[in-house]
C-alpha cells in the first residue's frame, strides 16, 4: 500500500457547539491510508456518539486492513466497492446493537468517508454530513445532502437562498444503522494538486454560509489547521446551535497507485 | 400549529389553522380562505405547509400579495410575518414550542423515514424465527415531493426501533445563521511605513489578510467579542505595539501598531 503521508496534509476539529452538552460527532483521519471519516450521531441520551464512534471507528479500522491486504492492486471500481462495503457493515452493526440494547434503540448517524487513492476521490456518504472541495479559490460542494431540504430543492419548491429560513434542515431521508439495509451513495473524483478537502457535520453549514467558508479557505489556506479552527469558531460565533466538526484535506502532489511492475522498476530508479 | 389570524383595518376577522397541507385563499367560494372583495382574485394565493414549513406563493393574482409591505411571487413564511392581499392582512403566527420542553430538541438531526420503511424495520417479536426484515422498499423517491403531510409517524410497532421522527419543536425564530459579527463598529488599518504608506484598508469581511504570501502572513478576524489578529503563515510572528505575539489570536484595540513584513500599520476603529 502506498503511504501518503507526505501526499496528503490532514488537519481536524471538532467542538460541541454553544448550545449541546455533550458532542455527538466523530471524526477520524489518517493521512498514510489517505482515508478521512465523519459521522454525527443521533439518538437519545448518549445513543448518537455510540452510533457515530461505531461508524467512524468500524470504517477506519477495517478500510485500512481492506487497502494493506489489496497492496495498491484495486482498481477504482473496487475502491469503491470496498467503502459501500464497508458503510453497511457498519449499519449492521449498529442496527443489530440498536435492537439488542434498549437504550440505544433508535440511534443511528449520518457518515462521510473520503479516500484518497491513485490520484483520485472516493466519496461516500449518507444523509447530511458533507464534503466540499477547494480548487482555484472557489468551493464547491461535492456531496449532495439525503435530507428534505434537499429534495425540496430538488423539485424546485424551495430555492438555496430561501433554504436558509427553512425549519426542516434537521430532516435527513437516509442514516446509518436506522434500517437493516441502507444505500451508501460513492462516486469517484479526479484529484488536482492543490485541492482541499471539507469534511463537516451539518453544525459548520447550517451556523456558517458558503461564501464564508470559501473565504476562510482562501485566507487561511497556507495554515490549515488554523483553518479549521477558524471555521469551528465561526460557527459558534453565529450561535453554535449543534456539535461543529471539520476535517480538512490538503493534496500536495500526485499519487498515482504504482501497482505495475514497470511502474514498480521505475520507483526502483528513482 | 401554526396559523392566520385575519383582519381588515385593524379588526380581527378570523383565525385559520394551518392543519392541510394546501391551504387556498382567494374571492371564490371554493377557497379555504374566502375573501369576497374586488380586490381579490378568483385564487389569489396558497400556502402549502411541509412540517414545519409554510409556503407562500401568489397565484398569478391581479394585484399581487405582499409580505411584510413587498411584493412576493414565493415565500416562506416566518413566525410574525404579515401578508397582505387587498386591504385584508393575515398575520402568520407560528406555533410556540411546547411549554417546559425548552430547545433541548431544537435542530437535532433527525430520520426522516417513509412509512413502508418503517413497517419493514419494525422489530420481530424475540420468538418468531423470522427472515430478516426485508426493505425491498426503495428509499425515500428522490422526487417524493411534498412528502405526506404528517410525514412518517412511526407505527407503534416500530416506535423502539426508529427515532422519533415526529417533527421537531419548531424554533422560535428564523434559523437562519446569526451574523452578530456585523454588529462591530467598522475598523481599518492604515499604512504607516513603506511605499504604501498612508494607504488605508477597511476590515469589511469576517477575514481580512494581511502581509506577503510565502514570507508573512496574518490574518485579522472580526468576531462578536472583538477584532483579533492571528499569525497564518511564516517564520516570523506579528509584533504588536512592540512586542512579538504567539501563536494565540490576539485582541485589536483601537491604535494598536502592527508590524507585519516589514511594515508598520496602525489598527483603528471608525465610527
Amino acid at each position: 500500500m502506498n503511504d501518503l503521508s507526505n501526499v496528503i496534509e490532514i488537519t481536524t476539529a471538532t467542538h460541541p457547539g454553544m448550545v449541546r452538552s455533550h458532542n455527538e460527532d466523530s471524526i477520524s483521519a489518517d493521512a498514510a491510508t489517505g482515508l478521512a471519516v465523519l459521522a454525527d450521531g443521533m439518538g437519545g441520551y448518549n445513543a448518537g456518539e455510540v452510533a457515530s464512534g461505531i461508524a467512524v471507528a468500524m470504517i477506519s479500522a477495517e478500510l485500512k486492513k481492506a487497502l494493506a491486504a489489496a497492496n495498491g492492486e484495486l482498481d477504482a471500481a473496487a475502491v469503491e466497492r470496498l467503502v459501500g462495503e464497508h458503510a453497511v457493515r457498519a449499519n449492521n452493526a449498529i442496527f443489530q446493537a440498536a435492537q439488542n440494547q434498549a437504550q440505544y434503540a433508535g440511534m443511528g448517524t449520518t457518515l462521510v468517508v473520503a479516500l484518497w487513492h491513485d490520484n483520485s476521490l472516493v466519496v461516500g456518504h449518507i444523509g447530511d454530513s458533507r464534503l466540499y472541495r477547494f480548487r482555484d479559490n472557489k468551493l464547491e460542494q461535492v456531496t449532495r445532502d439525503h435530507s428534505l431540504l434537499q429534495e425540496q430543492i430538488d423539485s424546485g419548491l424551495i430555492t438555496k437562498a430561501q433554504a436558509r429560513h427553512s425549519q426542516n434542515k434537521n430532516l435527513v431521508t437516509r442514516a446509518v444503522g436506522i434500517d437493516p439495509e441502507v444505500e451508501t451513495e460513492v462516486h469517484s473524483y479526479p484529484v488536482q494538486a492543490g485541492d482541499i478537502y471539507l469534511l463537516c457535520s451539518d453544525g459548520l453549514n447550517d451556523m456558517v454560509t458558503d461564501e464564508d467558508m470559501e473565504l476562510t479557505l482562501a485566507s487561511l489556506q497556507a495554515n490549515l489547521p488554523l483553518a479549521a479552527a477558524q471555521l469551528v469558531q465561526q460557527a459558534n460565533d453565529n450561535g453554535g446551535r449543534d456539535n461543529v466538526s471539520v476535517i480538512l484535506a490538503r493534496v500536495l502532489k500526485s499519487f498515482p497507485a504504482r501497482s505495475g511492475l514497470v511502474d514498480r522498476l521505475k520507483s526502483w530508479f528513482r | 400549529m401554526a396559523k392566520l389570524i385575519l383582519s381588515l383595518e385593524g379588526s380581527m376577522i378570523r383565525e385559520v389553522a394551518l392543519d392541510k397541507e394546501r391551504i387556498m385563499i382567494g374571492r371564490k367560494p371554493s377557497n379555504e380562505i374566502q375573501i369576497e372583495n374586488l380586490a381579490v382574485s378568483g385564487e389569489h394565493a396558497c400556502i402549502v405547509t411541509i412540517l414545519n414549513d409554510s409556503f407562500l406563493e401568489d397565484m398569478g393574482s391581479t394585484n399581487g400579495t405582499l409580505v411584510n409591505g413587498n411584493p412576493i411571487k414565493k415565500h416562506i413564511l416566518q413566525n410574525n410575518d404579515v401578508i397582505e392581499i387587498g386591504k385584508y392582512k393575515l398575520k402568520y403566527v407560528a406555533e410556540a414550542p411546547a411549554a417546559g420542553h425548552g430547545n433541548e430538541d431544537f435542530e437535532k438531526t433527525m430520520i426522516l423515514r417513509a412509512p413502508s420503511k418503517a413497517a419493514a424495520a419494525a422489530p420481530k417479536p424475540a420468538n418468531e424465527p423470522a427472515p430478516p426484515p426485508k426493505p425491498s422498499t426503495p428509499p425515500p423517491t428522490p422526487r417524493s415531493v411534498p412528502p405526506p403531510a404528517k410525514p412518517a409517524e412511526p407505527a407503534p410497532a416500530s416506535a423502539s426501533a426508529s427515532v422519533p421522527a415526529s417533527a421537531p419543536a419548531p424554533a422560535p425564530a428564523a434559523v437562519a445563521p446569526a451574523k452578530p459579527a456585523d454588529a462591530q463598529p467598522l475598523a481599518a488599518v492604515q499604512i504607516l511605513s513603506g511605499p504604501s504608506a498612508g494607504k488605508e484598508l477597511d476590515l469589511v469581511k469576517n477575514l481580512t489578510t494581511l502581509g506577503k504570501p510565502g514570507l508573512q502572513v496574518a490574518v485579522i478576524t472580526r468576531r462578536p467579542q472583538g477584532y483579533f489578529i492571528t499569525h497564518v503563515e511564516g517564520a516570523k510572528f506579528p509584533i504588536i505595539n512592540g512586542k512579538m505575539i504567539d501563536a494565540q489570536a490576539q485582541p485589536l484595540q483601537d491604535h494598536d501598531v502592527i508590524e507585519l513584513a516589514g511594515v508598520k500599520m496602525e489598527f483603528f476603529v471608525k465610527q
